[in-house]
């Protein structure tokens, strides 16, 4: 703050003699007193500019910004145009300021938005409470949380239980009930309880540095966009001041009734605007702000490509189960023939007692009672078919069609939804129940979502069933689905997609990240649902989204289109500015002024629309 | 291996890709980021001739950037 305190006073110093120069040339006849006058105003100005681009010369560095002005301006001097020098310097002073007052508070709210980091933990040794940095901590330490404070470290509660505030990693407003048991991420923040945690995770390895790694270090994988305008960087400078020096030269010789001064002018006005900084620090500060601005939504995006890439998604590929599916079976129907449903349930129950198939639990669950052991014996698993068992001395078979063949009783053949169980007792058919993956609450709005704004396709891979996978399919929208494949298949079902594609579209994957990475890899984008607290999902995919929500995808790809307009935005209006500014100056029409306000207003406008990349607050 | 320092005061983005450009360009370095908006710069390098990059890189940032402090992060 104090150095931009004091280049603010240099301006207003040098600003004020150069009004004082500007009013002296219009009253007085003394020349070498207005150039004193306007000298001083320069010195006050730009001296250091002048001193540094001396200085790059010793160095060997001659294609820097301030070489440039410093040729400009002196050159202006020189053809006896003391107010452009003056003002040009003065202009390009002026923006410098305002451009690292814009860069300071981008940076700022960067770090607020960043500011998930937590300063200390509350070490317990003995009876004694120390405050020490998380990072001295290790796994077993005992640490107490106290309402208010920041989850340190992943841990996990031994006592006290308490409300947890997850919205810093996940963007989710809805607070967590936890207690003794659960697992804590660290970032979040304790509500109301006083909690005492053992640490699970060293610090490094703990969720909230994860996280902040992966965006810090997003900026290194840069976007197709951003290699462009480094190139571009590199030849522009050194051409345009190429272009300077002919148009100063060649037109004054070859051309009768020209003047040096005024060719040499319009050759100054090119080096005015020859600096590519307005580029070169927009674009990279905006794709920071998209992947910043995600991060708060709980979207964690690796690099820059991949938000270039998510802009261009066309065709969004689902893994079923865990993905679009809550991966929790449940029972959907139960169809009692002859008895009531209590029982039906109670004789489904009590025949899968001893089995822990996800299958069996969900019934067990289903029925919700205590299980009382003295009235079942013989319990008998029949491989590929089901059970038998005998509860109440009553004979009962539990299991598929299959089984029901088997045993020769007559059961229900239409069709049914979901895994289903049928049930005979003493050889008698007494119905059946369906068991099915509950379909995620969001599922269907976020295919809605995907579909209206900008995706042409939504495609399933499962390996289950083709009913089921069907089914589960048109209840959410899903346009194409492919069933009964082994995860193998589902590379190669990913790569007939990649190869049936426009040249232009993405293909963005979405799966847990479990046991789908090689599809996750394999896709333009792998996308991984679930990440908070999921290792195996932030290593695998391209973009995590922490939360369980099928809606997110929406959410990161509307931000990422939201970058990418920006980006565009910035380089088409940089580039026309800059571009129409040279024209004009070749012709004689644009002055110097027209130059410096080409250069610095750019610039400033360029970073302030890159600033509302960060903004995601209706995304 | 990684390791990565804080540029205290910079504010030119463009020398900042300057001196991302060089020290990308210095023998042993696997690969060198600097990051404008959080100022960090990360360098992987081997681990025999780190010490003599990070030096080599202290002297790219004081040509560019005369003013700016590279610190351990």
């Amino acid at each position: 703050m104090k150095a931009l305190n004091k280049h603010l006073a240099r301006i207003i110093a040098g600003g004020g003699l150069f009004i004082i120069g500007v009013f002296l040339s219009f009253n007085i006849e003394e020349q070498w007193l207005i150039f004193a006058v306007f000298l001083a105003a320069y010195i006050i100005v730009g001296g250091d500019v002048v001193l540094r681009a001396v200085k790059n010369i010793v160095r060997g560095e001659v294609f820097d910004e301030n070489f440039l002005m410093s040729v400009a301006t002196i050159g202006a001097f020189i053809i006896s145009e003391y107010p452009e020098a003056v003002g040009v310097m003065l202009f390009y002073q002026i923006g410098e300021l305002f451009q690292s007052y814009a860069v300071n508070k981008s940076r700022r709210s960067i770090s607020e938005l960043m500011d998930i980091r937590p300063d200390y933990a509350n070490l317990k040794r003995g009876d004694e409470i120390i405050k020490v940095d998380p990072d001295e901590l290790r796994i077993g330490d005992i640490i107490l949380i106290k309402p208010g404070e920041r989850v340190p470290l992943d841990a996990r509660i031994i006592t006290g239980n308490s409300t947890i505030d997850v919205s810093a990693l996940t963007g989710e407003s809805m607070p967590q009930e936890v207690l003794e048991g659960s697992e804590l991420m660290s970032g979040c923040i304790n509500i109301n309880g006083l909690i005492t945690a053992e640490v699970t995770k060293k610090f490094s390895e703990s969720m909230v540095n994860k996280i902040l790694d992966l965006v810090e270090n997003a900026a290194a994988k840069k976007a197709k966009t951003e290699n462009f305008i480094t190139r571009f960087a590199k030849y522009y400078t050194p051409v345009v001041v190429v272009l300077a020096a002919m148009i100063s030269v060649i037109p004054p010789l070859l051309m009768s009734g020209e003047t040096f001064t005024d060719w040499v002018y319009r050759g100054l006005t090119f080096l005015v605007i020859s600096c590519p900084c307005a580029l070169v620090i927009s674009i990279p500060l905006t794709f920071f702000g998209g992947i910043g601005g995600a991060s708060r939504k709980g979207i964690l995006v690796k690099g820059s490509n991949y938000l270039e890439a998510l802009s261009d998604v066309e065709t969004v590929v689902f893994d079923k189960t865990g993905t679009l599916t809550k991966g929790v079976f449940k029972v959907q129907e139960i169809r009692p023939i002859g008895i009531s449903t209590e029982e039906l349930l109670e004789i489904a129950a009590y025949a899968e007692n001893y089995s822990d198939h996800p299958i069996s639990i969900s019934l067990k669950q289903a029925y919700g009672k205590e299980i009382d052991d003295a009235r079942i014996r013989d319990a008998q698993e029949i491989p590929g078919y089901g059970v038998s068992i005998i509860i109440d001395d009553k004979t009962v078979y539990v299991g598929n069609a299959r089984l029901m063949e088997r045993i020769k009783a007559s059961y229900y053949i239409g069709e049914i939804g979901g895994t289903v169980v049928h049930i005979s007792v003493e050889g008698q058919y007494v119905g059946y129940i369906s068991i099915a993956d509950e379909i995620k609450e969001d599922a269907a709005t976020a295919i809605k979502l995907l579909k209206n704004s900008f995706i042409k396709r939504t495609v399933m891979l499962t390996g289950d069933k083709k009913g089921v996978g069907e089914r589960v399919a048109r209840q959410i929208g899903i346009d194409t689905v492919f069933a009964e494949l082994l995860p193998g298949d589902k590379v190669a079902k990913l790569e007939e997609l990649l190869a049936s594609k426009s040249s232009k579209g993405k293909i963005a994957f979405v799966g847990d990240g479990i046991n789908d990475a090689p599809v996750l890899a394999r896709a333009d984008v792998g996308i991984a649902m679930g990440g908070l607290g999921s290792d195996a999902a932030i290593e695998a995919a391209d973009t995590v989204i922490m939360t369980d929500e099928p809606t997110k995808i929406w959410t990161a790809i509307k931000i990422a289109k939201r970058t990418m307009t920006i980006v565009k935005q910035n380089i088409y209006f940089i580039l026309v500015v800059k571009f129409g500014v040279l024209a004009l100056a070749a012709m004689g029409i644009a002055t110097m002024w027209a130059g410096v306000l080409a250069d610095v207003g750019v610039t400033l406008v360029a970073v302030l629309n890159a600033s509302r990349a960060l903004d995601v607050r209706n995304g | 291996m990684k390791k990565s320092f804080k540029l205290k005061g910079l504010d030119c983005a463009n020398c900042a890709s300057k001196i991302e450009d060089r020290i990308n360009k210095l023998e042993g370095v696997v690969s060198a980021t600097l990051n404008f908006m959080t100022t960090k710069l990360t360098i992987e390098a081997n681990d025999d001739k780190m010490e003599s990059i990070i030096e080599a890189s202290r002297d790219i940032i004081k040509k560019y950037e005369p003013h700016v402090e590279m610190q351990k992060a």
